[in-house]
């Protein structure tokens, strides 16, 4: 099963991609998610792995994964090593005044398991479905929530600067 | 090992059908049918223990990973499965974890809870299941082996314990499984404190799960414990049980021995934080006092659950 969901961020790719790479912001945008914990030595960038987990029906589904793309500000991908077998990639591009798209898709689906899993795809579809709408508008809002508190924090210091 | 509870079985089967021989002598109508019923369960006891011969490494991992899907639809669409704070199992090593069990011979509980430890942990994290004699002789059985689940025995439980697996028993086991709807809210293990003894021997944690709703998933109208003892079928197949409900398809279902078609009860199952035991209760603990730990706590999760629900089946 294939999902792919984009929305235009009020901010530049940049800002979009400083928030992507910070793994513990997952928990905070990525509708459904449980768990996005780092494995290994590497935080962040190509080769990172993940332990995520995300709420479908009555199990957590997830597993270990690995981010095989990354390159800034456009694009980072991930693949699964174990559990479901899943492929998730942001992609980001420049808009005029300051703006970016930002697209998810997610791929996922278990190898081998005939009619009963392409039935319970269908069946999480829709669930599936909403939580990436809803990751992005989470996204969309806490990046240009940063991007407000970052302006007001500059327009705060010329403040103290001019009256010093 | 396996191989050694055959041999006590088959002995078993040999005593009790001596033992019916010998009450059908001493003649009337009740101890005729008995004996009758005895002689063929006894046959099918002696057939049934030739397939217990189920180890470990009949646990197939792909077969898993591959079938998950169908247990997940099941459990999502039928039972509308909910499980909770899985994150209190530990993340690695042996452990075993002690459940309440519900539903007749179908169990959903266990397979809502199957799905979502291999969900949780992957199918990579090797987990095992505790199961009557009767069960993995079954048809099914050969699948259920391939899930990890093994013929109940302390000797099945250490070797899983000892691989660093994570083990489910259900020390009420058919006595539980089969109590009455009404006493659907109840944890019930019969006084059984073997898996206390097999934690402190194998030094392992013991995590609690309650689970409810299974009790839901049909009439159940009583265990026909007496029942099952005048037949000596606790004797033959090791059956302290025969169980009388009503459930679909066979409307009055005695002995549940092919199973039924569970009603869609919403199952919730909830993980309680680990117990080590030695931590806990020092480096002896009493055994009562452990059991009775694990049981009241159980029993308080599960007035929490059965609080939470408005209506039998519906949740």
């Amino acid at each position: 099963m294939r999902l792919a969901e984009c929305v235009e961020v009020s901010a530049p790719p940049e800002a979009v991609w400083d928030y992507l790479a910070e793994p513990d912001h997952y928990l905070r945008f990525m509708s459904g998610v449980t768990r996005w914990e780092v494995r290994g030595d590497k935080r962040s960038g190509k080769g990172a792995r993940y332990r995520m987990l995300i709420r479908i029906g009555a199990a957590e589904v997830g597993g270990l994964i690995e981010m095989i793309e990354w390159h800034e500000p456009r694009d980072m991908a991930w693949t699964s090593i174990t559990g479901v077998d899943q492929r998730g990639r942001f992609r980001i591009r420049r808009l005029p005044r300051g703006r970016s798209r930002v697209e998810l898709r997610y791929q996922y689906g278990v190898a081998g398991s005939g009619v009963f899993g392409w039935l319970s795809e269908q069946v999480s579809a829709p669930t599936l479905g909403r939580h990436v709408r809803r990751t992005l508008h989470q996204l969309k809002r806490q990046v240009e929530h940063e991007r407000l508190r970052a302006e007001a924090e500059s327009r705060r210091r010329s403040r103290e600067a001019a009256s010093a | 090992m396996a191989t050694s509870t055959l041999a006590d079985q088959a002995r078993q089967n040999g005593k009790g059908e001596q033992a019916e021989s010998e009450a059908a002598a001493s003649g009337g109508a009740t101890d005729l049918i008995g004996s009758l019923f005895g002689r063929a369960a006894g046959a099918i006891g002696e057939r049934l223990t030739g397939r217990l011969t189920a180890d470990l490494d009949d646990r197939d991992p792909d077969y898993i990973r591959e079938t998950l899907p169908r247990l997940w639809l099941l459990s999502t669409i039928w039972f509308r499965g909910e499980v909770r704070n899985l994150g209190n199992i530990p993340e690695e090593g042996a452990v075993l974890m002690v459940g309440n069990h519900s539903g007749g011979n179908v169990t959903p509980d266990t397979h809502i809870l199957t799905l979502a430890f291999h969900t949780y942990f992957g199918v990579e994290r090797a987990f095992y299941q505790l199961a009557h004699n009767l069960v993995v002789a079954s048809p099914i059985g050969q699948l259920l082996r391939r899930y990890g689940t093994v013929s109940a025995s302390h000797e099945h439980a250490r070797q899983a314990l000892e691989t660093g697996a994570a083990l489910l028993v259900y020390p009420g086991g058919d006595w539980e499984v089969h109590r009455a709807s009404w006493e659907r809210h109840k944890v019930d293990f019969a006084g059984r404190k073997g898996f206390i003894r097999l934690a402190l021997d194998q030094d392992v944690p013991i995590v609690p799960v309650v689970s409810v709703g299974g009790q839901e998933t049909a009439l159940f109208l009583g265990r026909g414990n007496r029942l099952a003892r005048g037949l000596g079928l606790d004797r033959l197949l090791r059956l302290k049980v025969l169980p009388v409900s009503i459930a679909p398809p066979w409307g009055l279902n005695v002995g549940d021995f092919l199973g039924h078609i569970p009603l869609p009860a919403k199952i919730t199952v909830e993980v309680l934080p680990a117990i080590d035991l030695r931590e806990q209760f020092g480096s002896e603990p009493d055994i009562d006092e452990v059991y009775d730990h694990v049981t009241r706590l159980m029993q308080e999760a599960l007035d929490a659950l059965a609080a939470e629900r408005r209506f039998p089946v519906v949740g």
